[in-house]
């Protein structure tokens, strides 16, 4: 398992134009499978647009205590892009005066942000309905100064969503490095503990999985219903809603996929599950995703391959919502992760 | 050389038999679909068995499908591998059952 990121390994594929050139090129150039732009026309779905807006998704940092071997944003110990207090400041002015219900804040591991605290603090106070925290459940037990997120997040009032791949360790730890589910199921009983995830309480906490390998998620209520089984009789863990998340090809999974010589295959699986159905409802047309230095993206995937939203307004600085919702929304391959079977988005299935 | 035989890119191809012939086509789909819905026993459950069923009858398509299949649907490769014996437990019990067979030929033929 590797203990670096793509970009600390001086690797192509941290390049978002390589990763672009691999998803324009190869058997979608040579007309094997068809273009999603494509796709989407033939149900009248291209140029994609905005929805309402529902979603303000911020990325405080790539920084991470984990190197996943699926991780999207190629996060890690060694990278070093973290949003800054002033880039925060321009966050929350937005945040005390979006038409947005919910805030959803993910990294990297956010909680590694030094000014993560402040920030939520502060964000707590604009009232926004949903208040997302995405945190890799281990970062609680990596140090005591972060023993005690439990209780702050109760604080705050923040729904926890957690990155759990499997209810046995060895799927779990292959994915995500030795230890991490003994780490992640202390983690759990922590929050269970202050009194997330019990069956009639308000402190939500949703889990998140995703396929250790090349291969789509299975049906997201029936893995729900295994996760809920074994997690109880194992470990008396409880938790609110499982939500199935389809791997994108993007950073270390794209590596992953060539690598393991699966990516031709993925790609197949991913355009023949492709459920038109899911094209309306995928998230990036009711969300914004804003990078650690203040720019703004379609999605966190769009995000990290560097593709910046069809606006004028492209910088926190400048943020107008209805500018904003006024663009196409910006596609490539990787889109067919988020139309695959029941759709699939940061919120799980979405058809 | 030949071409194999055997070609794993022939699987995706599965859904082709029905342009050859429609109705009986379609109406295998229509049945292997509902076969594999949640019922009586769940969809796991059943996933397992198509498994143990493929090894037994040693298709290469089927073993690469609900090895898939069970991936998606968070089998453990424990219980993969446990239904794989379950079925080369039966069918090496059915090859050694015709020992009875033989016991009871040896035992007329013999004085």
């Amino acid at each position: 398992m590797a203990t670096k990121s793509l970009k600390a390994r001086a690797d192509e594929l941290a390049q978002a134009n390589k990763q672009l050139d691999i998803l324009n090129g190869g058997i979608f150039e040579e007309g094997e499978l068809p273009y999603f732009k494509d796709k989407i026309a033939e149900i009248g779905h291209f140029p994609l647009r905005p929805r309402k807006l529902e979603i303000l998704q911020i990325n405080v940092g790539y920084m991470c205590n984990q190197v996943c071997e699926h991780c999207h944003v190629d996060a890690g110990p060694d990278r070093k892009e973290i949003m800054i207090r002033d880039t925060m400041e321009l966050c929350l002015e937005v945040i005390r005066n979006t038409g947005a219900h919910t805030l959803d804040l993910t990294g990297g591991a956010p909680e590694m942000n030094p000014d993560f605290r402040w920030f939520v603090e502060e964000s707590a106070k604009a009232g926004i309905k949903d208040f997302i925290v995405r945190s890799n459940l281990t970062i609680i037990r990596a140090n005591k100064k972060y023993h005690d997120l439990p209780e702050f997040f109760k604080k705050h009032n923040v729904h926890v969503v957690s990155s759990m791949p499997h209810y046995t360790r060895g799927k779990t730890d292959k994915q995500r490095g030795d230890g991490v589910f003994d780490k992640s199921i202390q983690a759990l009983k922590d929050l269970n503990a202050v009194g997330y995830g019990k069956p009639d309480s308000p402190l939500r906490l949703d889990l998140v999985y995703n396929p250790s390998g090349a291969y789509l998620p299975g049906d997201q209520a029936a893995l729900e219903r295994d996760f809920k089984a074994a997690l109880l009789q194992d470990f008396g863990i409880e938790f609110h809603s499982l939500f199935a998340i389809t791997n994108l090809p993007i950073a270390r999974f794209l590596d992953y996929l060539i690598a393991s010589e699966n990516y031709e295959d993925y790609m197949t699986a991913l355009v023949d599950a492709y459920n038109p159905a899911a094209v309306s409802q995928v998230m990036c047309t009711n969300t914004l995703s804003v990078s650690w230095d203040g720019w703004l993206y379609d999605c966190d995937f769009n995000q990290m391959l560097g593709l910046k939203v069809a606006s004028k307004v492209k910088h926190i600085k400048d943020y107008n919502e209805d500018l904003l919702q006024d663009r196409n929304i910006i596609i490539s391959q990787h889109c067919y992760g988020c139309t695959a079977g029941a759709g699939s988005s940061c919120q799980g299935t979405v058809a | 050389m030949a071409a194999p035989y055997y070609d794993p890119a022939d699987l995706r191809k599965f859904g082709k038999i029905t342009e050859w012939s429609e109705e009986l086509g379609e109406k295998f789909f229509d049945y292997y679909g509902k076969v594999f819905e949640e019922g009586a026993l769940s969809a796991r459950e059943k996933s397992l068995i198509a498994l143990a069923v493929a090894h037994v009858v040693k298709c290469p398509y089927c073993i690469d499908a609900y090895t898939k299949d069970g991936l998606q649907r968070g089998i453990t490769k424990e219980e993969m591998m446990e239904a794989v014996h379950a079925g080369a437990a039966i069918e090496s019990g059915a090859t050694l059952v015709h020992g009875v067979q033989m016991m009871n030929k040896y035992n007329k033929l013999s004085m």
